[in-house]
């Protein structure tokens, strides 16, 4: 019985407390930089597009909203012909972010994508490709990969050395 | 003492109680924000008032949904029972002198006697229903109201004894000298927890307990009648209000502000304590509602009784 006259007394010290509503509309939230919201595709700092179209991103996704589809420019260096996130699907979970070798998919704090109709949150690579490089401004995958593409032969990326001549190794 | 134009009267406070119904749903969401350290709705309108306008319609444009399985004439009397019952008991409250409908002489049994009517809309609405939940929830009602009606009637009578009358104007006028509250402390603790429970508010709010019946007597209710069960909730908890102003605190008694004012003063601070208690309070288990209410409440109200019985007896020899 106390107690609970107690437990009234206490809730009505609550009436001079500060209220912890964010007014979200008026107010902005705090989102720290590395929220887990909208996801982007980003750029080299030369401005070539990041994504190699490996299908991690697709294949670590829980549910499945991912979805992409390889090719390769004359160069032979790969990119998606098209890459699609069903965001009313996503879960935010940034798997996709762990998984991706090249930083290209990164989640960025920013929440506000609603939508009246559902198919609008179907975000095609127009959608999701940004002209930065995000959260890694110096890196480039294609300048520290042993891959050979237009512009880069073998051992010209960064810290690599020449190619062996196999023909010089006769004993 | 009744007014010399009852009718104006009659409308002035129908349409009165029942704007502080609605009006108290918004203050409650306000209330139990505050108290939770939120804001409640604030956005429609000048502090969120616009809010309950808005709920309004939105209730009167939902789906009247009746189950097919339901027993239907029973099912659309169970909301209007209850409202009736509660606005009638409005007819004998004066709220100062002057404004009440009808003086009766026997005003507090009258509203003991509507209270207790009440409960039929709720076992009505839980039989009516046809639904496992909701017949538990009007069972529920019923063995609550009973056990609770029982102590809530055995608490007045100290009042009753002391105003020597059951006429609720002079009862007031017998608080002249002293609030009854003061010689009879008890009775009105008894007769606030009684409240609680009649106006099925929490903590006592058993026969609708969401976490356990859904809704429990109106799960099946939609629309504008689900909306009368609620009117009529708030304004059981005005009515209880007005009587414990009545019966405890003097009602409309009170220097320099004109008497209608202090009776408002005092039934909001009711009423929002009735809020308070449902933001502190959790709810007890059925059992514990029942034990409680025998072998604690009862007792408590006839030593209450057989005291002040002795006492009265005492002073008037
Ligand atoms: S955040 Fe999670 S759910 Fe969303 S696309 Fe990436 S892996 Fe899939
Ligand atoms: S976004 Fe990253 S993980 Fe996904 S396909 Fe492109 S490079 Fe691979």
């Amino acid at each position: 019985m106390l107690s609970m006259i107690r437990t009234i007394w206490y809730v009505f010290l609550h009436m001079f407390h500060r209220r912890v509503t964010v007014q979200y509309p008026d107010e902005q939230p705090y989102l720290a930089p590395r929220y887990r919201g909208r996801i982007i595709l980003s750029r080299d700092p030369d401005g070539g597009e990041r994504c190699v179209a490996c299908y991690l991103c697709a294949a670590a996704c829980p549910v499945d909203c991912i979805a992409l589809q390889a090719t390769e420019d004359s160069t032979g260096r790969r990119y998606p012909e098209f890459f699609r996130i069903n965001f009313s699907r996503c879960i935010f979970c940034g798997f996709c972010e762990e998984a991706c070798p090249t930083y290209a998919i990164q989640l960025t704090p920013d929440f506000e994508m609603s939508e009246y109709q559902r198919p609008n949150l179907v975000y095609e690579k127009e959608d999701l490709l940004i002209s930065g490089p995000g959260k890694y401004p110096g890196y480039n995958f294609w300048r520290v990969s042993g891959v050979q593409i237009g512009g880069k032969d073998k051992g010209e990326a960064e810290n690599e050395g020449r190619p062996v001549d196999l023909h010089s190794l006769l004993p | 003492m009744t007014s010399p134009y009852p009718i104006v009267t009659m409308i002035v406070i129908l349409a009165a109680a029942l704007t502080l119904a609605a009006g108290l749903i918004w203050v409650e969401r306000r209330l139990l924000a505050l108290w939770q350290d939120r804001y409640g709705p604030n956005r429609v309108g000048p502090f969120g008032l616009l809010q309950v306008l808005a709920d309004m319609i939105k209730i009167f444009f939902k789906e009247d949904w009746i189950p097919p399985f339901a027993d239907k004439a029973v099912f659309i009397v169970a909301p209007a029972v209850i409202l009736v019952t509660v606005l009638m008991s409005f007819a004998v409250v004066p709220f100062a002198p002057g404004i009440i409908i009808s003086d009766l002489n026997v005003g507090l049994l009258f509203v003991l006697g509507m209270s207790s009517l009440g409960v039929y809309s709720v076992v009505l609405a839980g039989w009516a229903s046809e639904n496992k939940y909701a017949l538990l929830g009007g069972v529920r009602a019923a063995a609550q109201m009973m056990s609770y009606e029982v102590f809530m009637g055995l608490a007045l009578m100290g009042v009753v004894l002391l105003a020597g009358s059951f006429n609720l104007t002079s009862i007031v006028t017998a608080q002249r000298h002293v609030w009854f509250v003061v010689p009879q402390f008890i009775g009105f603790v008894l007769f606030l927890i009684a409240g609680v429970a009649e106006t099925r508010r929490l903590p006592f709010d058993l026969p609708e307990a969401e976490s356990e019946l859904i809704a429990g007597f109106h799960s099946e209710y939609s629309g504008m009648k689900f909306g009368m069960f609620f009117v009529g909730e708030y304004l059981g908890v005005i009515l209880i209000s007005c009587l414990i102003t009545i019966l405890f605190f003097g009602g409309w008694l009170g220097p320099v502000l004109p008497p209608i004012v202090w009776f408002l003063i005092k039934m909001m601070f009711f009423i929002c304590f009735f809020i308070l208690l449902r933001a502190a309070l959790p709810r007890p288990r059925f059992d514990q509602l029942m034990s409680w209410g025998w072998k604690v409440m009862l007792p408590l109200a006839l030593a209450n009784l057989l005291v002040t019985g002795a006492v009265a007896l005492v002073w008037s020899s």
